[in-house]
């Protein structure tokens, strides 16, 4: 296997992007990566959507989007994996480069999400559930992680405070972004008033509907600085893993093993220790996710996920930043673009362009990326070359 | 939904048929071809009990279109006392008598009604003892 590096990255400002379809969000952000790869053409191309055909009724994107990106011939797919589709496409990307099947690779993601109703937008994010035996009793994505974060309550002495500290610590770092599709401050009173959604989660413990793209350029590791002029990151691990589709089929509720499996193949890869990560992005659709997310990568015991955003130890600033773009709370949640963009706050950091928030020195970076209720689970690690 | 795809359901969704692993007991709703435990691809078709425990339970409030008129409601994973678990409203209940541990029956249920010519879409809800 060759190795791998990633020389561009491409995000847009994310939102409820009335005035642009599902295809010029993609090429805006595919653009930004090639103009920032400097490169004049890509070889292949994978796109993480989890569900056009039930938000905006089109499918076979591969095609759609390589012909609106001006790429024409080219090998090009959609992959999916329900909110973890934008870190298989990464994935992909990152297999293809190393196989040494193709040189320069795009991977994306995209979503539209608001071009329907709220109740057309929980139909369409509940396919990600098992659909005849979890969806069809009525329970909603909030549901399954209300049930998670009911039963952490319950077993570890996880507060309701707890919880909403992990909203407020997002919102605090996706404040300093201006990709971010909520970038402003809340607070813990703010959580704890806004309207309840499914018991014990509110509103503003659950990430939004958003429209949005992200998009890097992957290529072998020992051309990437003749390719491009940026500092070239690589990617040293990777990893993914599944799970039960249906949260009820797990012994456990409140262990992700897709993450916590699919981290361990990243670190072993990689060969890294936990120690020498020095920021994180990880998949807080829900606040209670990031906690459980935590215990499952091993950066925090199990069970006690829930002090961690309450003691600082995951804002920037503190000994293992979490979330440094805002995460899904605050920067948005167009869940195939979701794992994609998450690569794409670590590369900045690692170049040391992430302005206010940056880590400072930072030079090694995870990213964990979940479909469904835990149901599957992609983790990379970068590192600076 | 297509009258096949609410019919094969049917025997699991009205009756609670598990799937009972011959090799090592383990038993699933609905019933599977492979075992998850121990790989075997023999079972034994046996009604599930209808006696359980609640793992944990949430209150549903914003709802998809389906069930939009029955919000807010409860909904939780139920442990059979012969091994399966699911995911299952809980009718009838104080959503304050809710709480982990709290004996559940399984009751056949009405779960929505599919507007105009749709069907009506029967299954399992379970109600605190
Ligand atoms: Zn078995």
């Amino acid at each position: 296997m060759r190795d791998v590096a990633i020389i561009g990255v491409g995000m847009i400002k994310w939102g409820e992007l009335w005035n642009k379809s599902l295809r010029q969000m993609f090429v805006e952000a595919a653009l930004n990566a090639i103009d920032d790869a400097g490169t004049d053409h890509i070889d292949s191309m994978y796109v993480g959507c989890m569900t056009s055909g039930v938000f905006v009724g089109q499918e076979h994107l591969g095609s759609v989007l390589s012909d609106y990106l001006g790429a024409k011939n080219i090998p090009a797919v959609r992959v999916e994996s329900a909110c973890a589709s934008g870190g298989v496409a990464v994935r992909t990307a990152y297999m293809d480069v190393a196989s040494g099947m193709h040189d320069i690779v795009l991977a994306g993601g995209v979503e539209k999400m608001t071009d329907v109703s709220g109740s057309e937008a929980t139909y369409a994010l509940a396919t990600a559930a098992d659909r005849e035996y979890e969806a069809y009793n009525g329970v909603t994505f909030p549901g399954l992680y209300a049930l998670i974060a009911r039963r952490h309550m319950h077993e570890f002495g996880t507060t309701r405070e707890q919880l909403a500290h992990v909203a407020v610590k997002n919102h605090r770092h996706g404040a300093k972004n201006p990709n971010a599709q909520y970038p402003f401050e809340i607070s813990v009173e703010r959580v704890l008033e806004s309207v309840l959604v499914a018991d014990p989660l509110r509103i503003l413990d659950c990430s939004p509907i958003t429209d949005g793209a992200a998009a890097v350029i992957l290529c072998p590791a020992d051309v990437a600085s003749k390719l491009s002029k940026k500092p070239p990151v690589k990617i040293v691990g990777t990893g993914h893993a599944t799970d039960t589709i249906a949260l009820h089929s797990r012994k456990d509720i409140t262990w992700l093993d897709a993450v916590n499996k699919s981290a361990q193949q990243a670190y072993k890869q990689a060969g890294v220790k936990l120690e020498d990560i020095d920021v994180a992005e990880v998949h807080d659709c829900f606040t209670i996710a990031e906690i459980c997310v935590l215990e499952a990568l091993g950066l925090a015991e199990k069970g006690k996920g829930g002090t961690a955003a309450e003691s600082g130890m995951t804002a920037l600033g503190g000994k293992i930043p979490v979330n440094t773009s805002g995460g899904l709370k605050s920067k948005g949640h167009p869940v195939g673009a979701t794992g994609v963009a998450q690569v794409c706050e670590i590369v900045e950091q690692l170049r040391g362009d992430s302005g206010e928030r940056q880590v400072k020195g930072a030079t090694a970076g995870l990213t964990q990326n979940m479909g469904g209720s835990g149901g599957s689970s992609v983790v990379h690690i970068l590192k600076k070359a | 939904m297509s009258t096949a795809r609410y019919w094969r359901e049917i025997p699991q969704r009205y009756r609670l048929e598990s799937g009972k692993c011959k090799k090592c007991g383990k038993s699933f709703i609905p019933p599977r071809m492979v075992c998850d435990a121990c790989g075997s691809r023999e079972f034994d078709q046996v009604r599930a009990s209808d006696e359980g425990t609640l793992v944990s339970y949430t209150v549903i409030r914003v709802a998809p279109g389906e069930f939009s008129d029955e919000a807010p409601y409860a909904v939780g994973i139920i442990q059979l006392k012969d091994g399966p678990r699911l995911t299952a409203q809980i009718a009838d209940c104080d959503f304050d008598e809710l709480e982990i541990g709290k004996k559940v029956r399984i009751e056949f249920r009405k779960i929505y009604e599919q507007g105009q010519a749709g069907v009506i879409c029967y299954g399992y809800k379970g109600v605190l003892v």
